[in-house]
């Protein structure tokens, strides 16, 4: 199957396609772990965009079905080098081609994707599309070029549960606003016997309060913090109220209702090799991230939100927490996969905030 | 927190020489950690018994000691120096059970010496098995069932307990050194005995086994404030039970869903917390399905880190240095960045591929059963874009005889060969894919992953497809699987240089790509290329003046760890030049491959293509073929005559012409040239077929040294006394080598055999060092002992030697390095070969003398004049310098431990003293054969010998040895007036000298084998010697320095002095 990528700086790459047959619009991003592209293409955090991976051989242990961060491929297209098509595992059900066929998902391979992400790193993150079944490279760059840019996109209410719904638990009760939450945060909560109830993104303050939650997870998400109005308000509604905890998209929506502010990022941080520096202790930990905004860290002055961790490479701000109240954040996954797991300790120190019991 | 304050000077334990199982690895890993003190301003002293390396350089440490690595001779050193600190964990096995020995001695204490990084309790939790167990147990770690045994009787016991087969491991070896998998009892009594033997603490683990499972390994690092990174994930392409320093290993892991990753990840992690490791570390867990154990961890730098640091950029002995004097990793700036921190996880955006390289080809009688145990001498690496292009290129880099499609097996054959693995097997594996095996067959057979073997079915298919078509289209995908333009002409019915021109034409160019540590995603400034066919090129040429060195490859027999430090040395001379210096080299263990040692790196195959890609490239005005060994040197014909057909590159080859290189390496010619000059050589013809080479002996007159033109290393080379003889090496030799005839010497009995290393700018001629062999002519000089300066030969003879060096030097018109092999016998000097090339001895030389010949000869070799250099004058010297070899019968079981014209050693050491005998005794304890001076000598000679022995025996005798002998040798002997006892021979029953040697009664065996060829009996003694790591020697001429040597040590004590104060009495004269 013939394909095209097509940038809106006018680049044009041709590939082979696999996958769905169609068109896919989005920001083209790049993911810089070798493992975990099954979790990568289920994660909401992806919507809106073109996930190109570094690592060039892609599909080598299949689909399993087993490692869904959400009911299906959250991502619009996929860019790799090479495409497996003979994946060995014993869990695997299907090759990712057979899987993006069947999600509807156009994909693109045999192109060179080290290239794309050096433009990538030099250019900033760019708007693109990505055609499977022609290969016309004008109509790829004109749709690339047309698109709005994220942050004008509500990509939120695409991703979030259409209706609340509970995970029982013995623990405290924690309300979370899924603006795409990824299972493996879920699962997280759920091992430490939290009892769970996700609500939808446009939930309102008084539905959440009926739950009487112990505290409030605002959880990741894709795009631009601030299409997520509600979810900013419901924030600044509940400060002093309840502990609220905030994760990726999340940690930035905490941050604009403290008063804070977020900006875009050159290309973001993706992948599971980003250090994060813990200020206070001088310790570091490598953590998964899926981000393409920050927040700020100067406008952080005007507000009681303190920076608790930072990233080492770009000391880019990763952790908040109130100065006063039991209100904290993160900006990087933790407990989430793909992942390493140094850092499931956040998710302790929260419940320890809250009083909870720590695994 | 910043640098401790209280560590002013560290002292570095190197490891000692190249053997099985401890290669090239430390010595980059050392250099790597001596710069890295070095730049916080911490002095360092370095010892280490190996001359070869580039660590024990004037330049890379502030005092260095060339000494034997022994825990008291180290004290010694800790007396004079009074260091602050050890650094243990980069002289590999050896630093670490040195440095055991010196806490348990106390000699730390006493002085003071903090040990740095990893505390000796991390190294006894993971070196003692017993503990290691306790360890993991403790913090919930699953590993094999096992129990560590004492005794014979013990391990059966827990064998019995464990079920068949078992795993048997000694503790604190090195390489897996003396363990196996015991499938029987007997097997199992056998490898426990050595193995006990060959423990430090004589202990062995005997383990439940999980052959079969997936082996994987994690390298990671760990900071003084907790601070955990893993640095590079591998996955071991073959199953466990093979050992994975013989395991075609695979960066990063390929077969692993994120899970299962995170899961060893974690692990991994938590294991280095719970040890309490400062530094690196190295962690191995078998995985089936959601199970796994953890196998081992080393902790310490290993060839695995070395590798993971050329995988991914991330230089993990220079940062495990910089932690243990106390940096922590968000202080130290990743190198390759120079803008974020070491406390990172490299990522990696395209595929590693190592395969070990083996001796096979040396030993014909060894088991090539790939093992728990090492067997392999080095290995090589590729990178790529496809695992295809990593495993094609890393075949082609072993330099080997074979490429995929070579070899034949029947079914049965194939079978077996699956399930008990040689070092063919990836071609096994190839053929039986060609002969109707399905993937899953092999998979179910091997234990492979059905993925791995599928690489090979793409590769296996598109071969179909280029016979077949070679459209634009087909050619860009065979390219991108690392297919050269000469397996595409193979497989097409043309030449190389139709598909090369082909493929240029039509676009297809190779890509160059950077190793980064990130996958791009900051920008780089560390110059490490692969090649890859892409779409992007990375390479941005500069118009500086420009040189490519090629580099040696993979260590093997005949070709070591010299060559890449030649390799340096030329990139270091250049440098200083000030042009910019380019290596091409697919070594992962070495110096040369670091990326800060040239101003480019390209990590790439040793063929002409790979080479010529490189030029196209960069178009360099040189090239340097003559510092890489055989291996460069072949390069120089078909270089030179591609760079004619290539009229749009303008780079020349530099130094010595490829005509001069070919006249030398042709025998026929370079006898015509040694007429010509009236020198003497043996007599000698060529012969291109059987009925040819019986003449031609005929005439010579037997016993004569037959050999294929072009060697690397004698191989094939023997001394053969019958027709018989010839009969027999001519179907062997001819399959050797097809293209090119067989030479045939007379040879020269009972010579001594000199070397002569020199560099010459055209003009004048400067002479390294002249070097006397200690063994007879008729043993490999790569394998012979030998002394600087020479020590039997007169002034006049020495005189002829210089004469002789110079003429041929001249003759040749040598624009560099050449090393002339000679041979006197009754006051004659005979030329046996000349290499206008780097040789073995040159660090050795330049280390004896001062004079760093390399370096020299690489600026020569861009035109300057020895005169302006300086060094006109061969160097006076004041000390005697042994080379003393070190070879690997102890690891390939079944092989006689017999020397001879064939090359064996693997690796060299080096005693420096102020007379032949301490240098000598110092050269046997570094090369791990401790002359006794006390206990029993076994003495056991040929009748040819016996004369010689008397005195030996005598002397021996004097000094309070007790002497026993076999009857012939003990009745001569006593004859004589030796008091020796007479023992019985193998096939006369028990007790016999090998029962004796297992009991410990025999301290030193001297055994020279008959002339012809080793009777089975003494075989058995010199194996059993081997097996037993008792100290052994099979010449005349070594017994005769030993015992020299062992006289001379009793009477006064060896000098310990630093390469430096050695150097200074000799400049400033």
């Amino acid at each position: 199957m013939k394909a095209v990528l097509g940038l809106e700086d006018g680049t044009v790459i041709k590939g082979k396609g696999f996958g769905a047959e169609g068109v896919a619009l989005g920001e083209l991003v790049f993911a810089t772990s070798f493992t975990g592209y099954e979790e990568a293409l289920t994660d909401p955090s992806y919507n809106g965009q073109i996930l190109m991976m570094t690592y060039p051989l892609i599909g080598n242990y299949g689909v399993s079905y087993e490692n869904f961060q959400s009911e299906g491929i959250k991502t619009e297209g996929f860019v790799v080098r090479e495409i497996c098509d003979h994946p060995s595992h014993p869990k695997s059900k299907s090759t990712l081609h057979e899987f993006l066929e069947k999600e509807g998902i156009p994909g693109i391979c045999d192109v060179d994707t080290r290239m794309l992400t050096i433009l990538t790193r030099e250019k900033g993150t760019m708007r693109a599309a990505l055609i499977t079944g022609d290969d016309d490279g004008d109509r790829a760059v004109q749709l690339a070029k047309e698109q709005k840019p994220i942050s004008e996109l509500d990509l939120i209410s695409k991703v979030t549960c259409a209706e609340p719904y509970q995970i029982k638990g013995r623990g405290k009760r924690f309300v979370v606003m899924d603006l795409g939450v990824k299972q493996s945060i879920l699962s997280g909560l759920s091992q430490r016997d939290v009892d769970i109830v996700v609500v939808p993104a446009d939930a309102t303050l008084q539905q959440i309060q009926e739950y009487e939650p112990d505290a409030l997870l605002l959880s990741n998400g894709p795009g631009d913090p601030m299409q997520a109005k509600n979810a900013i308000s419901i924030a600044n509604d509940l400060v002093g109220k309840i502990p609220i905890f905030g994760i990726g998209l999340g940690h930035q929506v905490i941050a604009l209702a403290l008063g804070a502010k977020t900006y875009k990022l050159k290309f973001g941080h993706r992948g599971a090799n980003q250090p994060v520096k813990d200020v206070d202790t001088g310790k570091i930990y490598i953590t998964s991230q899926n981000h393409g905004f920050a927040v700020d860290s100067d406008s952080l002055n005007d507000t009681e939100l303190r920076v608790t961790q930072v990233n080492v490479n770009d000391s880019t701000v990763e952790g908040l927490r109130h100065t006063s109240l039991p209100i904290m954040s993160a900006q990087y996954y933790p407990e989430v996969v793909p992942s390493p797991r140094d850092v499931e300790f956040s998710f302790d120190a929260f419940m320890k905030i809250i009083g909870g019991c720590g695994a | 927190m910043p640098k401790r304050p209280d560590i002013k000077k560290v002292l570095i334990i190197g490891s000692g020489p190249i053997q099985i199982g401890q290669a090239a690895e430390f010595d980059f890993s050392g250099t790597q950690a001596c710069k890295a003190l070095r730049e916080e301003g911490v002095s360092v002293v370095l010892v280490n018994s190996n001359p070869a390396t580039i660590m024990t350089d004037p330049e890379t440490a502030d005092t260095i000691y060339i000494e034997p690595l022994r825990a008291e001779i180290v004290a010694e050193i800790i007396a004079k120096e009074r260091p602050d600190g050890v650094l243990a964990g980069m002289g590999g096995q050896t630093g670490l059970n040195i440095t055991s020995e010196l806490a348990e001695k106390g000699v730390l204490d006493r002085y003071d010496v903090k040990v740095l990084g990893t505390p000796l309790e991390a190294i006894y939790d993971t070196e003692d098995r017993d503990r290691f167990k306790h360890a993991m147990e403790r913090i919930g770690e699953k590993v094999p069932r096992s129990r560590a045994v004492l005794s014979i009787e013990e391990a059966i016991d827990i064998a019995r307990e464990l079920g068949l087969p078992v795993i048997v491991r000694p503790a604190y070896t090195l390489g897996g050194y003396g363990s196996g998998i015991a499938r029987t009892e007997d097997e199992l009594r056998d490898i426990v005995e050595k193995g006990l033997k060959r423990s430090r603490i004589h202990q062995v683990l005997i383990e439940e086994s999980v052959l079969g499972w997936k082996e994987i390994e994690y390298e990671v690092m760990r900071d003084a404030k907790d601070t955990c990174i893993t640095v590079c994930s591998m996955e071991n392409v073959d199953p466990m039970g093979i050992h994975t320093g013989e395991s075609i290993v695979v960066a990063p892991v390929q077969t692993l869903t994120d899970t299962e990753h995170q899961m060893l990840r974690s692990a991994a992690i938590k294991i280095i917390r719970a040890l309490g490791i400062e530094g690196g570390c190295n962690v191995q867990f078998a995985l089936r399905d959601d199970e796994y154990r953890v196998i081992e961890v080393n902790p310490r730098v290993s060839r695995s880190s070395a590798l993971a640091s050329k995988a991914t950029g991330y230089p993990i002995a220079r940062v495990a240095a910089k932690i243990a004097i106390g940096l922590e990793l968000d202080e130290i700036p990743n190198d390759v960045t120079k803008e974020t921190p070491a406390s990172f996880e490299p990522t990696i955006d395209y595929t590693v591929l190592k395969i070990p390289r083996w001796p096979f080809d040396k030993f014909v009688t060894a088991d090539r059963t790939l093992t728990t145990a090492m067997k392999s001498t080095g290995e090589v690496m590729a990178i790529g874009r496809t695992l295809e292009e990593s495993l094609q290129k890393a075949v082609r880099s072993l330099d080997i005889d074979m490429q995929l499609g070579d070899g034949q097996w029947n079914e049965e054959e194939i079978r077996a060969l699956l399930q008990k693995p040689t070092d063919e097997r990836l071609f096994v594996i190839y053929y039986a894919l060609r002969h109707g095996f399905s993937v899953e067959e092999i998979a179910r057979l091997s234990k492979i992953d059905p993925l791995f073997i599928t690489k090979l079915k793409n590769i296996i298919d598109m071969e179909d497809v280029l016979k077949k078509d070679l459209s634009t289209e087909t050619l860009r995908i065979a390219k991108r699987m690392g297919f050269t333009d000469a397996r595409i002409a193979e497989l097409t019915g043309r030449k190389r240089e139709e598909i090369n021109d082909l493929r240029r034409k039509s676009k297809i160019k190779t890509t160059y790509k950077l190793v980064d540590t990130c996958a791009a995603e900051f920008e780089a400034k560390t110059p490490y290329y692969y090649s890859a066919y892409e779409t992007q090129c990375e390479v941005v040429p500069s118009d500086k003046k420009k040189v490519l060195i090629i580099g040696a490859g993979p260590i093997r027999i005949g070709q070591g760890i010299e060559f890449d430090y030649c390799t340096v040395h030329a990139v270091l001379a250049l440098r200083e030049e000030g042009i910019e210096t380019h290596i091409i080299n697919n070594n992962p263990e070495t110096v040369s491959t670091d990326y800060d040692t040239s101003d480019k790196l390209f990590f790439e195959p040793l063929t002409l293509e790979d080479v010529m890609n490189v030029i196209e490239a960069e178009h360099p005005y040189g090239v340097m073929v003559q510092f890489g060994g055989q291996t460069s040197v072949n390069l120089a014909v078909p270089l030179e005559q591609e760079l004619k057909r290539r009229p749009d590159l303008k780079t020349v080859i530099l130094g010595t012409s490829p005509a001069s290189m070919d006249i030398a390496e042709d025998r026929d010619l370079f006898s015509k040239l040694l007429k010509k000059l009236n020198i003497p050589q043996p007599d000698s013809d060529s012969a291109t077929a059987l009925d040819d080479a019986k003449e031609i002996a005929k005439r010579i007159g037997y016993p004569v040294l037959v050999r294929p033109s072009y060697v690397l290393g004698g191989r094939a080379m023997e001394i053969v006394y019958d027709e018989g003889d010839i009969e027999r090496y001519m179907r062997e030799a001819v399959r050797v080598s097809h293209e090119h005839p067989v030479l045939v010497d007379h040879f020269l009995q009972n010579a001594v055999e000199i070397d002569v290393d020199a560099v010459s700018d055209g003009k004048d001629v400067l002479i390294g060092a002249i070097m006397e062999h200690i063994e007879e002519a008729g043993i490999h000089s790569g394998d012979s002992a030998c002394v600087i300066p020479p020590q039997s030969l007169s002034e006049q003879t020495l005189q002829t030697v210089r004469d002789y060096v110079k003429q041929i030097t001249l003759a040749l018109e040598v624009k560099g390095l050449i090393n002339i092999q000679m041979a006197v016998k009754d006051d004659v000097v005979y030329v046996l070969e000349a290499n206008p090339r780097s040789s073995r001895t040159i660090p050795y030389v330049a280390k004896a003398t001062g004079v760093p010949l390399a370096k020299i000869a690489a600026k020569v070799m861009i035109g300057h004049a020895l005169k302006e250099l300086g060094f006109a004058e061969e160097q006076k010297i004041k000390q005697v310098s042994v080379k003393e070899v070190v070879l690997p019968f102890d690891k390939l079981p079944g092989a006689d431990p017999i020397l001879g014209p064939e090359m064996r050693s693997t690796g060299e050491v080096m005693g420096i003293d102020y007379d032949f005998a301490r240098a000598f005794f110092k050269a046997e304890l570094s090369a791990d054969n401790p002359l006794p001076t006390k206990g029993t000598v076994f003495i056991s000679g040929r009748d040819e010998d016996k004369p010689a022995l008397v005195e030996i025996a005598k002397k021996m005798q004097d000094i309070g040895l007790t002497l026993i002998g076999t009857a012939g040798t003990a009745h001569y002997l006593t004859e004589r007036g030796v008091k020796i006892d007479v023992i019985q021979k193998i096939h006369e029953g028990s007790p016999n000298v090998t029962d004796m040697m297992r009991k410990g009664g025999i301290n030193l065996v001297i055994n020279t084998p008959t002339s012809k060829a080793a009777l089975k009996d003494g075989h058995e003694i010199r194996r059993a010697a081997v097996d037993y790591n008792i100290p052994y020697i099979t010449t005349i001429q070594a017994a005769r320095a030993a015992a020299n040597a062992i006289v001379a040590i009793k009477k006064g004590k060896t000098t310990i002095k630093s390469i430096h104060e050695y150097h200074r009495e000799l400049f400033n004269r």
